[in-house]
C-alpha cells in the first residue's frame, strides 16, 4: 500500500516541530531554513498551513531534470533527488507548480521532500495530528467519517 | 554544548557590532538566558544605575534548548535593570524570535551606550550591523515589522521591537515579537527607547546544531513531550481554553482581585473567561476565539488567536483591527477587566490589541487604570484632568485610555507612570497595587497565601512568574496545599522560585512545570549540554540564580521594607468568598522565608549562604 503525508491546517498550531524533524532528519541539526516542509502563517485569517511536496504522479520536477537526477521511489511513491547527479541547473524549481522543489546554495544542489524512505519524520513530530502519513489512496477517509457521522442523525419516527 | 558560545556586543553610543567567545565556565555556573545574561549584566553594570541612563545595558539571550526540538524551546529573556522598577529584570517572550537569535548562531546579545540617532540591529547569521531607523521611528510594532520584512525584501525575518510606548517613555513599555508575543514587564522596552534602539530584526540560517548527545535528546525530549499530552493542565486545559480556563477557577475560590483589589471576586468574571471567548456572539454568530496557536517548538499551544466584533464600539469604522490577531490571556483579560470592573470582553479584546500594537505590559496598564478609577471615585481625580468619566466598569474609559496610553497624549501620559509614580503623585502611594512599583497579577494574596510572599520577595517586583504557587495552592501541582494557611509558604515559595529560575535559564516555557518538574528537564539538558547536568547541580544553579538577583537588589538599594504588600492586603479582609475575613500573612510568612533562604532578618544573604552557592 502505498500511503502519502495527508495535511489537515485545521489542526496546526505553527509550532514547527515539523521543521525541525526535518532538517534533524536530513541534515542532524535543528535548522528550519533547511527544512523541506514549511509552516506558513496567515496572521489576519488566523491560519496555520503546513505546505510540502505532494509526490505529483506525474512529477513536473521529475520530467524537467536535464540529468535524470529526480528518479522515483517506487516503494514511497517519492520523488527523490539523487545528490551525486543532481547539478544545481534550478530547472526543476522552475518547473514545479508548487515550489516545493528548492535550491541549496551551501550544497550546489536541489531538495524536496522525499518521505523520508516512508517514515516521514515531520509527521511523526507533529503534536497535534495536522500531519499523518496515510493510505494514499484514502486521504479523504477522515473527512468522509466526519461528513457520515452528520448524516441520517434525525431521531427515527418508529425509535 | 547547546549554547552557540558566542556572544554579540553592540555599543550603541560607537555604532559597533564585536562578536565574543561565550564565558564557558559562567555556563557552567548559570546555565544560559536568565542567569547567565543575569551573571554578565551584574558583572559590568552598577547596580545604582539610572535604568535609563546610556550606563544601563539591555541582554538578549537565548537559552541551551532555544530552538531546539524541546517543547517550547523557543524562549528568549530580555535582561536589565527595569525602569519601572528599578529591581533586575528579566522578561521572557516566546514566539519565534528567540529560536532565530540561536539560529543565526547567537547565545545572546549586549546593548550598552546610547545611540545618537533611532537605529536597528540587523542580524544576518555572523553579519550584524545598525541600520537607521528614521523611518521606524514614530512606528507601531505591527508597522515596524511590515516595513523591515519590505525592506529586507524578506518574509522569514523575525523582527522583536519597540511601539510608540517604548518610544515615549511609558513606565512599563515592552520588547514585542512576532507581533503578539512580548517581553512584557517591568518596563524592558522603556530601556530599548532610551537607548534609541528601535528593533532587532534577525534571519538565521544556522540552525541549532551543537548538541552533546543527539540520540539521547531525542529520546529525552520525546519522553518529556509525552509528559505534557498525559497532564490534564498542559494535554487538555491550556490547548482547550487557553490560561484563561483559570478566569472562572481563581473568582470561585475569591482570589480575583477586582477593582483595584476592593473585591475579590468579580460578578462579571464569567463575561471575560475562556468559556465566554468560545462561545457564538450574538451580534455576529461569532467566537471572539478563532484557533489556538502555539510558539515556537510549543507542544501545549496555550496561546490565543481572536477576532474582534466588528460592530464594537472600540472598532467601528477601523477595519485594520477587524483581523484575527493575538486574543485575551488570563492575565491580560484579569487586569484589562476584572481589576478596573470591566466586564465587555470585546473592549478587553481591543484594549489587549493596543498594547500589543504599541507594545505596553497589559497588566500593568490595566491595574494603573484601576488605580486612577480608584482615584476618580475618590474624588482626588475629576472628570477633566482624565477627560472623560472613569467609573469602575467603563469601558468606554478602558478603551479611550488605551489608546491615549499608546500615543502619549493627554492623561495617558500620567497612566504611562504606572500605578505607583501616579497613586504617589495624588498623594495615595498606598492604591498602587503591586510590590518593588510593579503591579501585581492575577491572584489575590489574602485568598492565596503563598502568591502574597511570592509578590514580596519577586526580585522583579510583584510577578506570578517567579514563584507560581498557584500550581500547588489551587491546582495541586505537584502537591495539593491549602491556601488560605501561611505555614509552609516559605519553602514552598522558596521551592517554587529555585526551580522557575532553572527553567527560565534553559530556554523552556514555565508553564511546562504544569507538568514537568526539574526531573523531567534535567535528561533534556544533560543530553544537549556538556559539563554533566544532574539534578543537584541544577538545584544549586537555580538557588544561584535567585540569590545573585537578591544581591543586585540589595546594592541597589532595596531592603527588608521592599518586600511588602500594600496595606490595603494586611488590613482590609476579604469580604467574600471562600477567603471572606483573611488578610494576607506576609509578616508572618516573611521572617520565615528569609530563614528558609539562609539570609539575616534584614533579607541579606548570609555570607555562608553565599559562599555555599559560590557567590
Amino acid at each position: 500500500m502505498q500511503k502519502s503525508l495527508y495535511i489537515d491546517a485545521n489542526k496546526c498550531t505553527g509550532c514547527l516541530q515539523c521543521e525541525m524533524a526535518c532538517s534533524y532528519e536530513n541534515y542532524g541539526v535543528f535548522n528550519i531554513s533547511k527544512s523541506r516542509i514549511k509552516v506558513f502563517n496567515f496572521e489576519h485569517a488566523g491560519r496555520k498551513v503546513p505546505y510540502t511536496c505532494t509526490q505529483c504522479a506525474e512529477a513536473w520536477c521529475l520530467h524537467a531534470c536535464p540529468v535524470d537526477a529526480i528518479t522515483l521511489d517506487a516503494l514511497t511513491g517519492a520523488k527523490v533527488v539523487n545528490d551525486a547527479t543532481c547539478v544545481g541547473c534550478k530547472v526543476c524549481t522552475i518547473a514545479c507548480p508548487f515550489g516545493t522543489v528548492n535550491y541549496v546554495a551551501e550544497t550546489g544542489k536541489v531538495q524536496k521532500c522525499d518521505l523520508c524512505g516512508g517514515d516521514p519524520a515531520c509527521a511523526s513530530a507533529c503534536p497535534t495530528g495536522a500531519i499523518t502519513y496515510v493510505d494514499a489512496n484514502w486521504t479523504g477517509l477522515d473527512k468522509m467519517q466526519q461528513w457520515a457521522g452528520k448524516t441520517d442523525t434525525q431521531p427515527r419516527a418508529n425509535a | 554544548m547547546g549554547w552557540t558560545r558566542k556572544i554579540l556586543r553592540v555599543d550603541l553610543t560607537k555604532g559597533t557590532c564585536k562578536s565574543e567567545p561565550l564565558n564557558m565556565q559562567w555556563a557552567q555556573e548559570y546555565l544560559g538566558q536568565r542567569g547567565l545574561a543575569t551573571k554578565y549584566f551584574i558583572e559590568e553594570v552598577d547596580p545604582k544605575v539610572d535604568p535609563l541612563a546610556p550606563a544601563n545595558k539591555l541582554i538578549m539571550a537565548t537559552g541551551p534548548l532555544t530552538g531546539t526540538m524541546a517543547s517550547t524551546g523557543g524562549r528568549y529573556s530580555v535582561i536589565t535593570k527595569g525602569a519601572l522598577t528599578g529591581a533586575i529584570a528579566c522578561s521572557n517572550s516566546g514566539g519565534y524570535f528567540g529560536a532565530e537569535m540561536k539560529f543565526a548562531g547567537w547565545d545572546m546579545v549586549i546593548f550598552e551606550g546610547k545611540s545618537p540617532k533611532p537605529v536597528y540591529l540587523s542580524i544576518e547569521d555572523d553579519k550584524a550591523e545598525l541600520r537607521d531607523a528614521a523611518h521606524l521611528w514614530g512606528q507601531t510594532v505591527w508597522k515596524t515589522e511590515e516595513i523591515i520584512k519590505k525592506t529586507h525584501q524578506d518574509p522569514q525575518v523575525r523582527v522583536a521591537s519597540i511601539g510608540r510606548a517604548g518610544e515615549n517613555g511609558v513606565m512599563y513599555a515592552c520588547i514585542v515579537n512576532d507581533l503578539h508575543r512580548a517581553a512584557g514587564r517591568s518596563g524592558v522596552g522603556t530601556v530599548m527607547g532610551s537607548k534609541n534602539l528601535k528593533a532587532v530584526a534577525i534571519r538565521g540560517t544556522k540552525g541549532a546544531g551543537a548538541i552533546k548527545d543527539g540520540k539521547a535528546f531525542m529520546k529525552a525530549t520525546a519522553a518529556a513531550k509525552k509528559v505534557l499530552v498525559d497532564n490534564a493542565v498542559t494535554g487538555q486545559g491550556l490547548p482547550t481554553y487557553g490560561t484563561q480556563v483559570l478566569m472562572n477557577v481563581i473568582n470561585e475560590m475569591g482570589a480575583l482581585p477586582t477593582r483595584n483589589h476592593r473585591d475579590v471576586q468579580f460578578e462579571d468574571a464569567r463575561k471575560i473567561s475562556a468559556e465566554a471567548m468560545a462561545e457564538k456572539r450574538p451580534t455576529d454568530g461569532k467566537a471572539n476565539l478563532v484557533t489556538n496557536a502555539a510558539c515556537f517548538g510549543c507542544t501545549i499551544a496555550c496561546g490565543r488567536i481572536s477576532k474582534i466584533d466588528e460592530t464594537h464600539f472600540s472598532v467601528v469604522n477601523k477595519p485594520e483591527y477587524w483581523g484575527a490577531t493575538g486574543g485575551l490571556e488570563y492575565e491580560a483579560a484579569w487586569a484589562l477587566g476584572a481589576a478596573n470592573g470591566v466586564g465587555d470582553l470585546e473592549a478587553l479584546t481591543f484594549a489587549n490589541m493596543i498594547c500589543n500594537e504599541d507594545g505596553y505590559d497589559p497588566i500593568t496598564f490595566g491595574a494603573t487604570v484601576g488605580a486612577a478609577m480608584e482615584l476618580y471615585e475618590l474624588g482626588i481625580l475629576k472628570k477633566e484632568q482624565i477627560g472623560m468619566e472613569a467609573p469602575f466598569g467603563s469601558a468606554q474609559a478602558l478603551v479611550q485610555l488605551a489608546q491615549m496610553t499608546a500615543k502619549g497624549e493627554g492623561f495617558g501620559k500620567e497612566l504611562g507612570l504606572g500605578s505607583a509614580r501616579l497613586c504617589a503623585k495624588y498623594g495615595k502611594p498606598e492604591l498602587s497595587m503591586g510590590v518593588k512599583k510593579q503591579e501585581f497579577p492575577a491572584y489575590d494574596s489574602r485568598g492565596i497565601q503563598g502568591m502574597g510572599l511570592a509578590y514580596a520577595t519577586s526580585n522583579r517586583g510583584a510577578c506570578h512568574l517567579r514563584g507560581y504557587t498557584v500550581a500547588s495552592e489551587v491546582l495541586g501541582i505537584p502537591v495539593k496545599t491549602d491556601p488560605l494557611v501561611t505555614e509552609g509558604k516559605a519553602d514552598l515559595v522558596k521551592a517554587f522560585q529555585d526551580a522557575t529560575s532553572v527553567f527560565d535559564s534553559a530556554g523552556v516555557c514555565v508553564f511546562t512545570t504544569f507538568a514537568w518538574t526539574l526531573a523531567d528537564l534535567q535528561p533534556q539538558l544533560d543530553a544537549a549540554c556538556d559539563g554533566g547536568w544532574s539534578m543537584e547541580k541544577l538545584a544549586v544553579v537555580g538557588e544561584r540564580i535567585w540569590n545573585m538577583e537578591r544581591v543586585f537588589n540589595n546594592a541597589a538599594g532595596f531592603t527588608a521594607k521592599d518586600d511588602d504588600l500594600p496595606p490595603r492586603l494586611k488590613t482590609e479582609a476579604a469580604k467574600t468568598g471562600p477567603a471572606k475575613g483573611k488578610v494576607s500573612g506576609i509578616d508572618v510568612m516573611r521572617p520565615e522565608y528569609y530563614k528558609a533562604r539562609g539570609w539575616d532578618d534584614k533579607g541579606v544573604p548570609s555570607k555562608e549562604t553565599l559562599k555555599r552557592l559560590g557567590l
